[in-house]
């Protein structure tokens, strides 16, 4: 499954430095955290999907605590 | 259009502006007063400091926490906390502002480029007028949402509406603009039986369409999805950016710790005025460590680069589409509808001892009941009125034409081989092109008429398209078609092609832009998009044209015209090319100044000042720089 989620990404140095960090994860597939679209797209496995998703929410807190991932 | 700034923005606005003016008169009050003992100093200065800098102080601890020592803000709380440390306080404070105003200003600008190019695709239908049928068998209409639209369903659109999904006109005459689609602002004049295309305006009648289709295989949905999906095809330029910047902070702060360090652990280790020498120097270092300018100028030049094609009706499925077909150097182009109407059209009538007139009224009329293409070009060329009540029986002679009994006279319309069938005395035409043939028989005797050339058209902007190709540097133009060698000799003659292949079948093409992407050139192929998709494909970039309504050509193309107009090609690599120019404008640009900067900071000749204009100053000319792609002129 891939899915965009809007996230109001600060700079874009805030919204690469978030891609690398969820790309990280062996579950995802493809992430593109997009600072001129304001959009998150992450591709995982449908089984492990919700996790990946909470994960990157996570991600994005900890990455740059200005910025929320909205699901 | 006036962009109004969010909450978040107005916000900080008024705390940079607040800052400023704090900034200003504590410094004027600094040189008068400057007997001021230090601690006084410090406690003013801090007052903007906290203004400014409460939030990144904040994330800058979060990040701590998080082991995030590489973060722009916390490097940017360094920078400042280190300056107040070496007693240069309003440099502490204009760091943080600076670094503020950048964000604000970056935050403003994809903001504006991402609302104009929001506007330019303001196409998204938001509703349907549904035509329901109640059980009393009353017809009603009903508002409902274009995804709940069924296939072959009739909805009615008003005038100044959207029309919210493709389909045909049954009932109405109405004019329609495209301009939404294709930039064409000409609004075209429909009537029932025409195809309306989803994203275009109803401008000023009523009409009742069938549906075509479900609204998420429509036009609209399918160019709104490719539209909001290029940015995530990268360019390579792209790429480089993001490994770059991947390795330049790190760098650039180790860099910062050994200036600060090992300097003074050779000049004097117990010397003060040593430390804090090398420690500004060191500071200089992190207020550049931000690569916000070159991350974000480059995707901007791309996304307002898209965004300004897409306004002329060019739709570029990604940056990368862009960035290749800035190198192209060959065109190859498919002739059928691409540089020809791909309809059949009268070039030129030659009678024999008849008026042209009377030529084209016999051959109009045997003609009259039959839908081939080359039949309706000639049906069409007769103006006046064709009056079938004179046409007899019509015979169709399969391959070779039709025998058609007009005014009580048998008449022969068609090739060579019918001419010969029936004995009349024919000749070859010295032009090229279908010729159609007439012969009357009568009394047993035939009598040869002359003939019509008729000729797929040639787009009255076909010439005007590989002039321009010319201008911008295309070396090579090339068509491809399955007609015979003189009629592409005569039309790339026309048009003036530097090559065509002739007669070749459809997996012909694809070898033919196989054999010339084999000799190293970046291969573009044009196509209508209906039966080339392996063409599309096989290129280095595929151009579908004349996509409005056709799904496939959306489907298999790299970048796709809305209209049939090839002189959008050569704007299409204008636009490519000034794009990536100022890509690489952007890169060497600000990579330059933070170069100049690092280099000029570790000698001490560049101070705190000029290290924050230069951050921020290189990021707000790379924007408006890449801004300017938005704007592509029609000059050369």
């Amino acid at each position: 499954m891939k899915k965009s989620y809007e996230a109001e990404l600060d700079c874009a140095n805030c919204a690469r430095k978030i891609q690398e960090a969820i790309q990280k994860d062996p579950r995802v597939k493809f992430c593109s955290a997009n600072f001129i679209a304001q959009k998150i797209t992450i591709e995982a496995d449908d089984d492990v999907f919700d996790d990946v998703v909470k994960m990157a929410v996570e991600c994005v807190k900890k990455v740059d605590p200005d910025c929320e991932m909205i699901i | 259009m006036k962009y109004k700034m969010t909450r978040k923005q107005k916000k900080m606005l008024r705390r940079i502006l607040i800052t400023a003016s704090l900034l200003v008169v504590f410094t004027i009050i600094k040189v008068i007063f400057s007997q001021i003992p230090w601690p006084v100093l410090l406690v003013m200065f801090l007052i903007p400091y906290v203004i400014i800098g409460y939030d990144v102080i904040r994330t800058a601890a979060i990040n701590i926490i998080h082991g995030q020592l590489l973060d722009e803000k916390f490097l940017m709380a360094i920078a400042s906390i280190g300056a107040f440390a070496t007693g240069e306080f309003p440099e502490a404070v204009a760091v943080i502002l600076f670094f503020q105003v950048g964000e604000l200003f970056q935050s403003i600008a994809v903001g504006r480029t991402r609302k104009s190019v929001a506007a330019l695709m303001d196409i998204r239908p938001d509703y349907a007028n549904l035509i329901v049928t109640g059980e009393d068998g009353q017809e009603n209409e009903e508002t409902v949402s274009p995804e709940e639209v069924a296939v072959g369903s009739i909805i009615v659109i008003k005038p100044g509406e959207k029309i919210p999904l493709d389909g045909i006109i049954t009932e109405g005459n109405t004019s329609v603009n495209t301009s939404a689609l294709t930039g064409e602002s000409l609004p075209q004049d429909m009537v029932p039986g025409d195809k309306v295309i989803s994203g275009t305006l109803n401008l000023t009648g009523v009409c009742k369409v069938r549906t075509s289709g479900v609204y998420s295989e429509s036009t609209v949905a399918r160019i709104l999805e490719l539209v909001e999906n290029s940015s995530e095809n990268k360019a390579q330029a792209e790429n480089f950016i993001t490994r770059f910047a991947h390795w330049y902070t790190p760098v650039v702060v180790i860099a910062a710790l050994l200036l600060a360090v090992v300097p003074p652990l050779f000049l004097g280790i117990t010397n003060g005025e040593v430390w804090s020498t090398w420690v500004g120097r060191a500071l200089v270092f992190l207020v550049v460590s931000c690569p916000c300018a070159l991350v974000v100028s480059v995707p901007l030049s791309f996304f307002s680069g898209i965004g300004g094609a897409s306004r002329e009706g060019i739709l570029i499925k990604g940056a990368n589409y862009l960035e290749e077909l800035s190198k192209a150097d060959t065109v190859v182009f498919d002739k059928t509808g691409t540089l020809t109407k791909g309809s059949f059209a009268v070039d030129d009538i030659h009678p024999n001892e008849i008026t042209s007139a009377d030529l084209l009224d016999i051959a109009a009329l045997a003609e009259s009941y039959s839908s081939h293409p080359i039949a309706v070009s000639v049906i069409q060329a007769h103006h006046g009125h064709l009056d079938k009540n004179r046409v007899g029986d019509v015979r169709e002679i399969a391959g070779k034409g039709v025998c058609a009994v007009i005014d009580g006279d048998d008449y022969y319309v068609g090739n060579g081989p019918l001419m010969d069938e029936v004995g009349a005395a024919w000749h070859e035409c010295h032009l090229t092109g279908t010729i159609i043939h007439v012969a009357k028989v009568a009394g047993g005797k035939s009598e040869y008429l002359g003939h019509i050339i008729v000729n797929d058209e040639i787009k009255t902007e076909s010439a005007k398209a590989i002039e321009d190709l010319g201008k911008v540097g295309i070396t090579r133009t090339v068509m491809l078609t399955g007609d015979k060698e003189e009629i592409a000799k005569t039309v790339a003659g026309k048009i003036k092609l530097t090559d065509y292949f002739a007669q070749l079948l459809p997996a012909d093409k694809v070898e033919r832009v196989k054999e010339l992407m084999a000799k190293g050139a970046k291969t573009v192929f044009v196509g209508d998009g209906i039966n080339d998709a392996p063409v599309l494909a096989t290129a280095d970039i595929g151009i579908a044209m004349g996509a409005m309504g056709s799904d496939a050509a959306i489907e298999s193309a790299d970048i796709v015209l809305m209209d049939d107009n090839p002189v959008k090609i050569a704007k299409a690599v204008r636009i490519s090319r000034k794009t990536m120019m100022i890509v690489k404008e952007n890169i060497i640009f600000s990579l330059g100044v933070k170069g100049v900067i690092l280099i000029l900071g570790a000698l001490g000749i560049a101070n705190m000042w000029l290290a924050v204009f230069g951050d921020v100053g290189v990021l707000i000319l790379a924007i408006v720089n890449s801004l300017r792609c938005f704007r592509i002129s029609d000059k050369n």
